[in-house]
């Protein structure tokens, strides 16, 4: 990586949305917890259930970590240091189901 | 705030790095990776043990779904008040700043009001931490992710008081940014221990 200095990084790091786009994801956030919520209510979805909160889950974390933690606009490698050891949590935790059985 | 103070909380953020980016912002990341792992062994030993009670109570038995689904919701705008609240300290904003977040600190207390409200139901339904493998996990996770909310409003409320003695300046604002990575972290995690433990039982 090239040798830049603090203010040029610092710039590079604050593209960061405004208030309207804070908003927008507020709004969708709080529109996928009712879903959430909808669908853990409704008897006919009983089969979809699992993957379907798993997707709505992963959807908002994905808006969270990429708008309001700013790594959709900051250095890549910000994002590196925070998916690396998420991605080994998960396999930790799907490895440990299997060796216990769960599947 | 003087302006050689000021000067100097500039001068210390503008440090070259070989990576070119803040060192303080690349630990606090490092940080918060450390902490995905610390959850994560958190959530792996609860889904391992769900389901292998032979005594209750089991989670369909206490847990309140509505209830918790407006905590989630609490957790999820104090998220949105604190992008605001570093919005406005960018902008030079002081009252802005102040006003998000002591609303940032105030959501965050009301979570924790509304888990012990409910730690202190779960204990009258006769679930407790030495009670059954459910008892044990959940009061370990959640209280670990409580602890953490916790630690968040007191540094919250710390930023406040410096924003009230007008010693949060534009050239501060990575001290809430920083702020704001960990409470939005909280969040994240919030967002993984609502789907996994109380909505998929």
């Amino acid at each position: 990586m090239s040798e830049s200095t603090e203010p040029h990084a610092h710039s590079k790091e604050h593209g960061h949305p405004g208030a309207k786009e804070y908003l927008a994801i507020a709004t969708i956030l709080t529109v996928l917890t009712a879903i959430e919520v909808a669908v853990f209510y409704i008897p006919s979805m009983k089969p979809m259930l699992v993957p379907t909160l798993l997707t709505l889950s992963a959807v908002k974390f994905a808006l969270v970590a990429m708008f309001y933690m700013h790594l959709k606009f900051d250095h890549r490698l910000f994002s590196w240091l925070f998916v690396v050891p998420m991605l080994l949590a998960a396999a930790v935790i799907l490895a440990l189901l299997k060796l216990f059985g769960h599947w | 705030m003087s302006a050689a103070s000021l000067a100097h909380a500039g001068a210390a953020e503008a440090h070259a790095t070989s990576t070119g980016l803040n060192s303080r912002k690349m630990l606090f990341w490092a940080f918060l990776g450390s902490e995905c792992m610390f959850f994560g062994s958190l959530i792996s030993t609860y889904l391992v043990y769900r389901g292998r009670d032979a005594t209750g109570p089991h989670p369909h038995e206490v847990l309140n779904i509505p209830f918790t689904s407006v905590s989630a919701f609490v957790l999820l705008m104090s998220s949105l008040t604190m992008v605001l609240a570093l919005a406005a300290v960018q902008r030079g904003n002081n009252r802005g700043a102040r006003i998000w977040l002591a609303a940032t600190a105030l959501l965050g207390m009301t979570f924790i009001a509304g888990q012990c409200f409910e730690f202190t139901e779960f204990f009258y339904d006769g679930l407790k931490l030495q009670g059954n493998l459910f008892g044990c996990t959940f009061f370990v996770l959640t209280g670990f992710h409580g602890t953490h909310v916790t630690v968040g409003v007191i540094w919250l409320w710390t930023l406040f008081g410096m924003a009230m003695r007008n010693r949060l300046p534009r050239e501060r604002s990575l001290d809430v940014e920083i702020a704001g990575l960990y409470w939005h972290f909280v969040d994240v995690v919030w967002i993984a221990i609502f789907t996994l433990i109380y909505l998929i039982q």
